[in-house]
């Protein structure tokens, strides 16, 4: 028996603020997890990836991480990409300003 | 203070319109980030974990007061109005934009600074002791020797391809404070039977995932030695440093497989042929150099406004108490700006912060700065008549934490919360210990202890030689904090021991107030520092207050 897909979204730095995105259903970077591509199936997910890969010009070092679906949208597994969704935790100078409704 | 010549700032400009080149292209799609991520590593541009980084040099930790007033304006203008000072006397900034970097850049040539050989397999920024060229216990200033090797490391044809990055520290007393035993090559000035000025040369300290102390490579290399016998020391290494294994990589791991002797019979072998290349140019450069590092003039004053301050205010005299160091002149003192206010991110300065440091440099400091590895600011020259209005004004600016050399005077790397290597944060936890050691009002009573925080096995936060260090790890996708005791990074170096089991970020906190108390407990009397009773005791009954419930078990079956 095969192990269970860990749900995934694509995720990467955007190329010039540097700032942590994902990758959406419909084709867009975005700077909010919760409005990320839940990637379900693990051959998509490769997909996915190397869409991504693909634009060089908008981002730097797209990888797969693990999530799990939430009521608004996908969630972080690891406390990793929970930090990376937030930002920092001594200064509100990363996205916990603009995510403060979610 | 060295001052760029002409031909420094032409190279300097010349690498920030190269790089502004290299922006360019990346923008524009000529460039891919695999091409291009080496150009901008070599110019101290890394992307962390929220964004880009930038890691600016401040070679040997000395500054002047334009240069700071320099690195405020860029963390206003181009940053979120604040800088982190790093264990290497280095200023991170956090949030730069891509396509600002080349201004940040042009902005540092302005000033005589760069972020050359902060990134890469190269020798890094040269460090030295923060109190050096005004310390009552030093045989020379190591800076003049640290500029000379700055420069000469700066670019240096056969060293940009090293097998891994290379340290280089430097102290010009026999009290270690610029952790030389940790680096790949540290140097201690001295002298000889005769009086004449060298090295006693060090080679193969670092922490890291294989921490280890430096050996004595040398007891004693002349004065006009030191470039080709470091050149030496550089070219053995990269031949013989092993390049199948990043994590096997740094001299340290050389020196351990092959053994000092062999690598002192190679050094030698190799020093005996560079020697003869240098045509003595180097030591006509470090001649100018020193012209430039004289200590200033130090006319002598009445220090009654002094004395009259320290008694009739106590806040004044805690602060005096902890945060001066003794000056080679009895009217001066090193006064040392504490960048850890209890609950604060250590080593991090406001914009605002940073003028008010510059300010009080320009007007009773002879326009000196420094930054030290443990992450605070150093006014080298004040003079005592001056020390009240330099506390009234550090004051004001939030900046007279009376903690030197204290629990809450704590290292911490920029963890998880910054860094993309991290496996977990360090910031909240040295926030979190310096507030319950400021709540127990015990700091003081406890004297001298470091505590230092490293998030990950790259040890950047040298917890490997604090006194209590915590090392922070990704324990099945939670945040574990390991604890060593013992270390020491003094002249006296030594690597700590981990004490056990780690802790999770609730109990680490808890952990440390058990230690600390249990040091109050065990000391003969309030002279016996921690280290001390470390020593005398054994790491034992401090693992029974870490693990009380394996003593309690400990105890019942004895």
């Amino acid at each position: 028996m095969t192990k269970a897909f860990t749900p995934k979204v694509v995720t990467a730095n955007a190329l010039v603020e540097g700032d942590v995105i994902y990758l959406t259903a419909d084709d867009r970077w975005t700077r909010a997890l919760h409005e990320a591509e839940l990637i379900e199936d693990e051959a998509h997910a490769q997909v996915r990836l190397l869409d991504a890969e693909r634009q060089t010009g908008e981002v730097v070092g797209a990888y797969l991480a693990d999530v799990r679906p939430g009521p608004n949208g996908p969630e972080p597994v690891h406390f990793r990409e929970a930090f990376r969704a937030r930002g920092p935790s001594n200064y509100p100078h990363g996205k916990q300003t603009e995510l403060v409704d979610v | 203070m060295y001052d760029y010549s002409e031909f420094d700032d032409a190279y300097v400009r010349g690498r920030v319109e190269q790089f502004r080149a290299q922006v360019e292209r990346r923008l524009d799609g000529s460039l891919t980030e695999e091409e291009f991520r080496p150009l901008r590593l070599m110019n101290g541009l890394y992307l962390q974990l929220h964004a880009y980084m930038l890691r600016v040099a401040i070679p040997y930790g000395t500054l002047n007061s334009g240069q700071m007033r320099q690195l405020a304006h860029i963390a206003d203008r181009w940053d979120k109005g604040y800088g982190h000072f790093t264990t290497r006397q280095n200023i991170q900034y956090n949030w730069p934009k891509l396509r600002d970097v080349p201004d940040i850049l042009e902005a540092l040539a302005d000033v005589g600074m760069h972020a050359i050989q902060t990134s890469g397999n190269t020798v890094r920024n040269v460090t030295a002791d923060h109190f050096a060229g005004a310390s009552a216990d030093e045989v020379a200033d190591p800076r003049p020797y640290a500029e000379l090797l700055r420069q000469w490391s700066t670019d240096h044809p056969e060293f940009q391809f090293l097998p891994r990055k290379f340290k280089i520290g430097v102290t010009g007393a026999p009290n270690d404070r610029a952790v030389i035993r940790s680096h790949d090559i540290g140097l201690e000035v001295r002298r000889d039977g005769a009086g004449a000025l060298g090295f006693r040369v060090f080679v193969g300290g670092g922490l890291g995932r294989t921490p280890m102390v430096a050996q004595e490579l040398a007891a004693f290399i002349p004065e006009r030695d030191l470039l080709p016998y470091v050149e030496a020391i550089l070219s053995v290494y990269n031949l013989l440093g092993r390049r199948d294994n990043k994590y096997k990589a740094r001299i340290k791991i050389a020196v351990h497989e092959h053994g000092i002797d062999t690598i002192r019979a190679l050094v030698n072998e190799a020093f005996a042929e560079r020697r003869a290349l240098f045509s003595g140019a180097d030591q006509a450069l470090l001649t100018d150099i020193r012209a430039q590092f004289k200590r200033p003039d130090l006319s002598p004053r009445d220090i009654a406004p002094f004395v009259a301050a320290r008694d009739a205010d106590p806040v004044f005299r805690a602060w005096a108490d902890t945060n001066l160091a003794a000056h080679a002149d009895a009217g001066h003192a090193i006064v040392t700006i504490s960048l850890k206010p209890q609950g604060a991110t250590p080593g991090d300065a406001t914009a605002a912060q940073m003028r008010v440091m510059a300010d009080l440099a320009e007007r009773y400091g002879h326009d000196e700065l420094r930054i030290s590895h443990e992450q605070n600011v150093i006014l080298s020259h004040v003079h005592r008549a001056d020390l009240p209005a330099v506390h009234a004004a550090l004051k004001q600016a939030g900046l007279a934490t009376a903690n030197v050399g204290l629990v809450s005077d704590i290292i911490a790397c920029p963890g998880m919360d910054y860094c993309s290597l991290a496996t977990a944060r360090s910031i909240p936890i040295a926030q979190e210990i310096a507030t319950r050691f400021e709540e127990l009002k015990l700091e003081h009573e406890v004297g001298p202890l470091k505590i230092k925080i490293s998030g990950c096995i790259n040890a950047c936060g040298h917890h490997h030689v604090g006194h209590i260090g915590i090392l922070g790890l990704d324990r099945a996708g939670v945040e574990n904090y390991q604890v060593t005791l013992g270390g020491d990074g003094s002249e006296t170096t030594v690597i700590g021991q981990r004490a056990g089991p780690g802790f999770s970020a609730d109990e680490i906190v808890p952990a440390v107030e058990r230690l600390v108390l249990a040091y109050l407990d065990l000391r003969e009397d309030a002279g016996e520092t921690f280290l001390q009773v470390f020593r005398r005791l054994g790491a034992q009954p401090f693992k029974d207050a870490l693990y009380p419930e394996q003593a309690q078990r400990r105890r019942d079956a004895a």
